[in-house]
């Protein structure tokens, strides 16, 4: 049986690991690859790294780093932040990613989807997205795609939105709640349902955990396929191993032996 | 020589680390000449069946494989490396593959509420005589293909109400449906296991 994927989330600023709530008070946390050795022996299932200052400094993504985490580790990892073309997907695969994940990117140009999953195998392309609730009349499942690190509202409906990426070739949805995000309150259950339900390929939910028992809540009630963790075990506080605890008594599909 | 097949169908870098990890001193090739002088053989790929084979063929690499698999070298398929082997995909409306093993490939079932492609871990039931596998080990999965059960099926998971081959073995062939190579410490001990493998039978070196 196919198991519910853990996955830690390390933000990347300036080569550091850092994690702030809302995308603001970022605190330094350690080395990304010390810190990716470290989670893979605890039990991740994956890992995704953002590149989270890429952007905003119009530079690619630090390839050094992508490919010094693909020597270290031997579970999956995704990459993103400072993606802005296929030559630049590429190089990331080519270092030793399994993974892209495209947000603001794939908003300003839906087409890099498809180019992307021609290109490299719709397994390879995640789409990220940040929504936050909305009352916009554009915006039918109450929930509105921002970009750019939460800065900007694009009035484009966010369930609409996962479906348009799936039908485009991503192979994974990453729905990460503006409105949870750092809150440690819980995950945003109503929008990852709604997209979880309606598209054909996997959906992680990210955002707002802050411990054990709201993985069991995500996978049970809002049909996630993997989680992502941050905030919770970066400061020390939990491990993926309580995480998985909780989530095996609770007789959720985990992966116990690493 | 250890070879790593590179037919262009996906990213090698992740097998060549483990391999690294590993001590191994692997040469990647897209040359069938040095495929066919190999003592051992990986044989990855991600991607679509039809463009694989397209490249197989176009680099001379198909029949480099199908001859040492025919001489019984010790082959180490993974992923599409496995699909590949066998008679027939229902992949790109219809691929004709190496026809190596006898079997087809078919797509998971739509509608079964599991999604796909089957992206994770799954355990394995083994049945394999060589030890390579145990059953209850999880393994890293990413596929929508699958191959069905057929007699060189000597490990089996289950996935969209489906019980699909997550390795077979003929011989000194083995291949797997996962990615050892990105399965943790588990998958480096059964890449290490293929590389130790005493070679059975009186399989000839070219």
């Amino acid at each position: 049986m196919l198991k519910k994927r853990i996955i830690p989330c390390l933000d990347v600023r300036n080569g550091r690991v850092t994690k702030g709530v809302k995308f603001k008070n970022n605190i330094d946390l350690g080395d990304p690859v010390e810190m990716a050795v470290r989670y893979s022996g605890g039990g991740a299932d994956e890992l995704v790294f953002y590149d989270i200052t890429a952007s905003a400094e119009h530079r690619p993504i630090d390839i050094g780093m992508v490919a010094a985490v693909a020597e270290a580790i031997r579970i999956p990892f995704a990459v993103g932040g400072g993606i802005s073309s296929c030559a630049d997907m590429e190089r990331v695969i080519l270092a030793g990613a399994e993974k892209i994940s495209v947000n603001s990117l794939a908003v300003r140009n839906p087409a890099i989807i498809a180019e992307g999953a021609r290109e490299f195998g719709r397994q390879c392309i995640v789409l990220g997205m940040d929504p936050v609730k909305s009352a916009k009349p554009s915006c039918p499942s109450g929930y509105e795609i921002t970009t750019r690190g939460f800065r900007e509202f694009t009035g484009m409906d966010a369930l609409e939105w996962a479906k348009r990426a799936a039908d485009e070739g991503a192979g994974e949805i990453v729905v990460n709640s503006v409105d949870a995000d750092g809150t440690r309150q819980g995950f945003e259950l109503e929008i990852t349902r709604k997209i979880a339900e309606a598209v054909g390929v996997p959906v992680v939910a990210s955002g707002g955990a802050g411990k054990p028992e709201h993985f069991n809540t995500v996978f049970r009630q809002a049909k996630a396929d993997a989680a992502i963790v941050a905030g919770m075990i970066h400061t020390g506080e939990w491990t993926i191993a309580q995480i998985k605890d909780e989530m095996h008594a609770a007789g959720i599909p985990v992966r116990m032996t690493w | 020589m250890l070879a790593i097949v590179d037919y262009k169908a996906g990213n090698l870098t992740s097998v060549a680390l483990a391999l690294t990890a590993l001590g191994a001193d692997a040469t990647v090739t897209d040359d069938p000449a040095k495929v066919r002088a190999a003592s051992r053989i990986i044989f990855p790929g991600v991607g679509a069946a039809a463009s694989a084979m397209a490249n197989l063929k176009r680099l001379g690499l198909d029949d480099a494989i199908r001859d040492v698999c025919a001489r019984d070298v010790p082959f180490l398929g993974i992923c599409l490396g496995m699909q590949i082997l066998f008679s027939r995909s229902e992949e790109d409306g219809g691929t004709d593959l190496l026809g190596i093993l006898p079997g087809r490939v078919l797509r998971f079932p739509d509608g079964t509420g599991d999604k796909i492609p089957q992206i994770g871990w799954n355990d394995i039931e083994s049945r394999d005589p060589r030890g390579f596998l145990a059953t209850g080990e999880e393994y890293y999965f990413v596929h929508s293909y699958y191959v069905e059960k057929n007699p060189c099926t000597v490990a089996s998971a289950h996935y969209a109400g489906t019980g699909f081959t997550a390795a077979v073995r003929r011989g000194n062939l083995f291949a797997v449906q996962f990615h050892p190579e990105k399965s943790g410490r588990l998958g480096l001990e059964m890449m290490r296991k293929f590389l130790d493998a005493p070679v059975k039978g009186d399989c000839r070196n070219a």
